[in-house]
């Protein structure tokens, strides 16, 4: 069907602008294939259905709306944590920031380095699992990255690794669009943590694809950054074999614009996917959209989706969920929360889960709410001697407790606690 | 200590008066009791005196120690020594009894420019006195009240008054919802903490937790007044006759 032609001069607008990289064989192929795709889909427009509650515009055109660099006085997180650090400013590795890309257990490689080579595993999985997708929902934003993304990570991992692999994304210019593209392939029985953290750029656009083969576990945690006026649209794209485990969660403190996609499909049997997010808004320029599409085509699945957003001064908090279950993906266990605490009248939080059910025999439940601060309880606490700002504080990292708790690491959870703590302390009053 | 001098009350929402001018005092060291019939302002002068919002004081003045309480925010309150025991102690989820209670003395100490309890000496402190009210480290590292029986909400407020040691308590029907052993259990955990120093108000419909908490001074409440105050036979004569008699007395 063709474009609408609004939509197809804004894409052609947008693509005026951009060169596919240089690359080998392969990933010549898998850009092409990807730059059809986007012309096919077209970029988003603020009246597709799946982008009513988001304006994709400041996403979409060419001009990136500069954002100031945030001076963060937090330090870096986890610095104490022994992890294997890769770094990005504004979108492009920095080799003598990053430690060497050597670890036991995995293979890590840059994807321009990768791309260069015309035989590769990424082969199979770079723009595939992002491609495999749209047959449900269109996302030509992760199109669009996969066509035109030259930097980003490739990982093979064949073991148990003993150390996580810190992806930090530093933000230098005010004006940097940044695209960056990873390919996480885990093979059986391996285990791995990937650990993302920083605003990366004034305007970003990531896509990870992660291949979790059978017996094997991701654990992935992230912390974007506190940058206020940053936007990010990033795509999280899974596939679990048998038995395997998927876990990721978001920590999300500021930003203009944030949308967070996340698309996993189960397809061997018995496998788990957690996903969690935790969002912390201030103010009418505070947008944050987390979007999660999970589908299950297997026997004895197990899906968690847990969101919780505390929003005040007009913040605004989206969230699109769907548990898909297809006919013969039985005794499917599937469970979605999305919640939202408004601080005040000014905040809103707009919400559409969804569950489209072809098998007889699965327990999916979903729940959606959004509500103020339990007065009862504050109360109660002030009650005891707690002040009214600390008895607040006190309710709002219970209610975001939830989506922390599926954090399996307590020395990582520990940091995302003490960020949380820092978000509110500073706002205190 | 605790000093109440005709206090007025009425409802923020619905101008409804509760209380009507009611006078106490309690004296250190003292129990006082209070009953009264259901809808009589007893609940009411609790929430009052501890700062709940949604009430509105349209007279009279109600001071702890010379200071006044109706001045001071919730939490100053506590920190000045007020404790109310809740009748319906309310749950929070995912903030754990341990975490709660350690925030709340801390709390407590650093309005009164004390240094913080460390944290050996507050796990000690706690498990002695949650050994003493059988509550047991489940129940203290369970978020606040969530999934408690009746019974081990009202141990877990006594252990907060425990823990706070405030100057002044005042239990809210603590009684409501509690077996004969559980009440048992309370009334030894308050008779613990009864020293020349501290006052308590027990708030209470029957006579029976008085045969646990033995008070000094007994008041019946009725229509937003204390209208009758007498010694703990009073308590009997309410238990024996209900309030009828008392209320026509006073009519």
């Amino acid at each position: 069907m063709a474009l609408p032609q609004i939509k197809a001069d804004a894409t052609e607008a947008r693509l005026a602008d951009l060169t596919v990289p240089e690359g080998g064989t392969w990933a010549a192929e898998a850009r092409s294939a990807a730059l059809a795709r986007v012309r096919d889909m077209g970029l988003p427009h603020a009246r597709d259905e799946y982008w009513k509650f988001t304006k994709p515009a400041s996403l979409v055109v060419a001009d990136v709306t500069p954002a100031a660099v945030f001076d963060n006085d937090e330090g870096p997180l986890w610095a104490d944590v022994d992890r294997l650090k890769v770094v990005f400013v504004d979108g492009v590795f920095d080799a003598e920031a990053s430690d060497d890309l050597a670890l036991e257990g995995l293979e890590i490689e840059r994807l321009a380095d990768a791309a260069s080579k015309d035989i590769h595993w990424a082969k199979d999985l770079y723009g595939q699992l992002e491609a495999n997708e749209h047959g449900y929902t269109p996302r030509p934003l992760a199109a669009l990255n996969t066509a035109f993304a030259s930097d980003g990570v490739v990982i093979r991992v064949t073991g148990k690794v003993s150390k996580p692999v810190n992806l930090i994304y530093l933000h230098q210019s005010e004006t940097s669009d940044a695209m960056l593209h990873h390919v996480v392939k885990v093979e059986e029985g391996a285990e791995m943590t990937l650990l993302e953290t920083g605003p990366a750029a004034a305007r970003f656009n990531k896509v990870m694809e992660v291949d979790v083969a059978d017996k094997a576990a991701f654990h992935h945690v992230r912390v974007q950054g506190r940058d206020h006026e940053r936007r990010a649209v990033t795509g999280i794209f899974a596939r679990l074999g048998t038995e395997s485990v998927f876990k990721s969660f978001t920590l999300t403190m500021n930003g203009t614009l944030t949308r967070n996609e996340c698309v996993i499909e189960l397809t061997g049997d018995d496998a788990q996917a957690h996903v969690a997010g935790a969002c912390v808004g201030d103010g009418d320029d505070f947008h944050h959209d987390d979007t999660v599409f999970i589908t299950h085509d297997a026997l004895n699945c197990e899906s968690r989706q847990v969101f919780k957003k505390v929003l005040r001064n007009g913040a605004t908090g989206v969230f699109q969920g769907k548990i898909l279950v297809k006919e013969g993906a039985q005794k499917t266990d599937g469970y979605q929360i999305s919640q939202s605490l408004l601080l005040d009248e000014d905040s809103q939080f707009l919400a559409k889960p969804e569950l489209e059910i072809y098998a007889d025999d699965v327990a999916c439940s979903h729940g959606s709410t959004s509500g103020a601060i339990d007065e009862e309880a504050l109360y109660y606490l002030r009650s005891r001697g707690v002040p009214h700002a600390q008895a607040t504080d006190l309710l709002v990292l219970a209610f975001l407790a939830e989506a922390l708790e599926e954090i399996a690491d307590d020395t990582l959870a520990e940091e995302i606690y003490a960020r949380l703590e820092g978000w509110l302390g500073r706002r205190a009053g | 200590m605790l000093e109440i001098k005709d206090l007025h009350v009425e409802l923020e929402e619905e101008e409804k008066k509760i209380l009507k001018g009611v006078n106490l005092t309690v004296e250190p060291g003292k129990v006082h009791a209070i009953m009264g019939p259901n809808g009589s302002g007893k609940s009411t002068l609790s929430y009052v005196l501890s700062g709940k919002e949604g009430y509105e004081v349209t007279g009279g003045s109600a001071s702890l120690d010379g200071e006044d309480l109706l001045e001071m925010e919730t939490e100053e309150r506590a920190a000045a020594g007020l404790f109310l025991a809740f009748q319906y102690p309310v749950e929070i989820p995912g903030v754990g009894n341990m975490t709660f209670l350690r925030t709340a003395v801390n709390a407590q100490r650093k309005a009164r420019g004390e240094d913080e309890i460390s944290a050996g000496d507050f796990l000690k402190e706690v498990r002695a006195k949650a050994k003493t009210l059988k509550i047991d480290a489940d129940m203290l590292k369970r978020p606040v009240n969530v999934g408690f029986s009746g019974g081990e909400k009202k141990r877990n407020e006594i252990l907060q008054m425990a823990m706070l040691e405030p100057k002044m308590c005042i239990l809210d029907e603590t009684d409501s919802g509690l077996d004969v052993d559980a009440m048992k259990l309370v009334s030894e955990g308050v008779n613990a903490l009864r020293d020349a120093g501290r006052g308590f108000l027990v708030i209470t419909h029957y006579q029976r937790l008085l045969d646990h908490i033995k008070p000094d001074v007994v008041h019946i409440m009725a229509d937003g007044r204390i209208v009758k105050t007498g010694g703990p036979e009073l308590a009997l004569e309410v238990e024996n006759n209900g309030y009828a008699d008392i209320l026509a007395e006073v009519a």
